[in-house]
């Protein structure tokens, strides 16, 4: 950078960061270091098969689907706030999206921007009460969880004539042009040429292994890389760190606070609506349980990506790191000999190294002694 | 003298019954440093939010550059060229020194939907506008959390001065700060004001306004008890306007000395 060049003589009081430290104070680093050392775990105990790539699909698939989730948490924890309340949005929303394809039968042109205006609805009255009444986010949000984890039961039950679960999707979306987009595979074409040319391994029939990328885990990439940039690269961005790090310090500059803050719950719960839309899709059905407790993994997903609880700091990467540790975990313990049930050990223990981690990387940025 | 940036008339402020400021007038002029002093409770921060447009006045008139002026919210106030700098600095301690210094008015390039933050401008214009002030930073993105008291407030100084303030308020600026720490600050001021911005310096401490104010206004009980100009008046006469004369010289002659 031109600007270092007429850069002062050296602070002799500083000493000379080394490369390590400089990596450190990077949010992001605890994540890609758990990436690293999951992968060598795995590596080391997993059956060779989860490396290849229909076992590198299977694993990013939950990572992805989680990873939509996580990405969303946290900008709105680095903007200061939780939503406790996303698990139960897929729920609410995966049944908003099949009443409206299955019971109204409208085509995903209308019932997919139909479900994401509703859950950004639901994500403004969140947010407006959260800055309205100066509340912490975690009691209004956890009063959300409840509210739409109860109100999607009452509703899956009207619209299916009294179950939980509301089916047909798959048929009624089957032949919509807009359903590659949500659900399936992308680049079928592309593979089919790869495992012509036996780039990729196949079946006996000659057809892929793995017949496409899933589509969310594109989604997952491209929430990843827009947030990104957002966070980093827009004035948008830098509002946000500021309204989590300081409210009134970012209010007294003109950074308008309760706009952000809004605008980053109407994301989330639109976020937790595309995952509903997705998975619904996919799965052909909805049901009362669909995103059950996700807002929990969500939220340690971001923490593992290095977004502090106070707001303020973290970034979209780290959480896209964290959900690839998730997904890593959940489908990697299936390739190996241990206990699956190991899992939530596994995550408990990871959250609580995240936390420790970023609190001490936290002090290390503010020189806090 | 000319004509000054900013004149305010037998301001009032009433809150419900009680009277914060009862018809205080106070003036700036370009390129002078002009203290409020007063003790705690003397309605100093009602008087500097009044001027910055956090209230607005129950009586009284402000005039901006000689005309009538008034303002609905601090954003008028900075707008028209009013900067205050509270004690609070408006700083986030975990966001870099030049997010910091553009925060809310974030230079962009490129157009709809290209349109971002110009980081590298940024960073570029804050390492500048701080040398200026005579700090030089390790690094642009160094976290404001890193910087000692007196740099915070150097920055926020600096952010107000190239945000085009003609009207700077500093509220308290050196009640927080060390001995050398302190002299930084104050040395700012003089850079400020040499620039031709009118400063609005706020403190109790009668040695910090010495050192670098060109008129004096003791506030107490909501008015003001005159202004002198630099060299009228001694350190000792104005300690004793602000604590109100008689007691202070009592306390003094207990503790023996100068407090």
């Amino acid at each position: 950078m031109a600007v270092e060049a007429d850069a002062p003589a050296v602070d002799e009081r500083l000493k000379t960061e080394p490369v390590l430290t400089r990596l450190m104070k990077r949010p992001e680093l605890g994540a890609i270091a758990g990436v690293i050392l999951v992968s060598a775990f795995f590596l080391a105990t997993a059956d060779s098969s989860m490396f290849t790539l229909s076992g590198v699909m299977n694993f990013l698939t939950p990572a992805s689907q989680l990873g939509i989730l996580a990405i969303a948490a946290a900008m709105l924890m680095i903007g200061g706030e939780f939503d406790l309340s996303i698990g139960s949005m897929v729920a609410f929303a995966g049944m908003i999206f099949a009443a409206l394809v299955v019971t109204y039968s409208l085509p995903l042109a209308l019932a997919i921007p139909f479900t994401l205006v509703a859950a950004a609805l639901l994500g403004m009255v969140n947010g407006q009460i959260v800055i309205r009444t100066g509340l912490p986010s975690f009691i209004v949000t956890l009063a959300f969880l409840f509210i739409l984890q109860g109100a999607s039961l009452v509703g899956l039950k009207w619209f299916s004539g009294g179950s939980t679960q509301l089916r047909g999707v798959r048929g009624a979306a089957e032949n919509d042009p807009l359903t590659p987009l949500f659900s399936g595979d992308a680049f079928p074409g592309l593979f089919a040429w790869l495992a012509d040319q036996g780039l990729v391994e196949t079946f006996r029939n000659g057809a892929p292994k793995v017949p496409g990328v899933p589509v969310e885990i594109l989604w997952f990439i491209g929430l990843a890389l827009a947030a990104t940039y957002v966070l980093l690269r827009t004035p948008a961005g830098n509002w946000i760190f500021a309204s989590g790090g300081d409210p009134r310090a970012a209010a007294n500059s003109g950074v308008p606070v309760r706009k952000v803050k809004v605008a980053l719950f109407m994301l989330t719960a639109c976020c937790a609506a595309l995952l509903a839309i997705i998975t619904v899709l996919d799965a052909g059905s909805t049901d009362a349980r669909r995103g059950f407790q996700k807002e929990f993994e969500a939220i340690i997903a971001a923490v593992i990506g290095g977004c502090l609880l106070t707001g303020g700091y973290g970034s979209a990467i780290g959480a896209f790191f964290g959900a690839i540790i998730f997904g890593m975990v959940v489908i990697g313990l299936t390739y190996t000999d241990f206990d699956q049930d190991w899992f939530k050990v596994f995550l408990g223990g990871m959250l609580l190294i995240a936390v420790l981690f970023n609190n001490a990387v936290r002090k290390r940025v503010t020189g806090e002694r | 003298m000319g004509e000054p940036i900013i004149r305010m008339e037998n301001i009032e402020k009433h809150f419900g019954n009680v009277i914060a400021l009862a018809g205080v007038s106070f003036d700036v002029q370009p390129g002078e440093c002009h203290c409020l002093l007063g003790d705690n409770g003397a309605g100093k921060s009602t008087f500097i939010k009044t001027m910055s447009g956090v209230h607005k006045p129950s009586a009284g008139q402000i005039y901006f550059e000689g005309a009538t002026m008034s303002f609905d919210s601090p954003r008028d106030a900075m707008n028209a060229g009013i900067a205050t700098v509270f004690q609070d600095l408006a700083m986030i301690p975990l966001m870099s020194v030049s997010r910091n210094f553009f925060m809310g008015r974030e230079p962009t390039k490129g157009v709809w939907p290209l349109k971002r933050f110009d980081i590298d401008r940024a960073n570029a214009i804050t390492l500048e506008e701080m040398g200026r002030m005579g700090i030089h930073l390790r690094a642009p993105d160094q976290a404001v959390g890193t910087l000692s008291g007196g740099e915070r407030q150097t920055v926020a100084i600096a952010r107000a001065v190239y945000f085009g303030a003609k009207v700077l308020i500093l509220d308290e600026p050196t009640s927080a700060l060390g001995v050398r720490q302190t002299s930084n600050v104050l040395a700012t001021i003089a850079k400020v004001r040499s620039q031709g911005v009118g400063v609005v310096f706020i403190s109790h401490n009668v040695r910090h306004a010495m050192a670098v104010g060109d008129r004096f206004t003791v506030l107490n009980r909501g008015k003001t008890l005159g202004t002198a100009t630099r060299g009228e008046i001694s350190a000792e006469e104005l300690q004793n306007l602000m604590a109100g004369g008689q007691e202070m010289a009592q306390l003094e002659g207990s503790l023996g000395g100068t407090v």
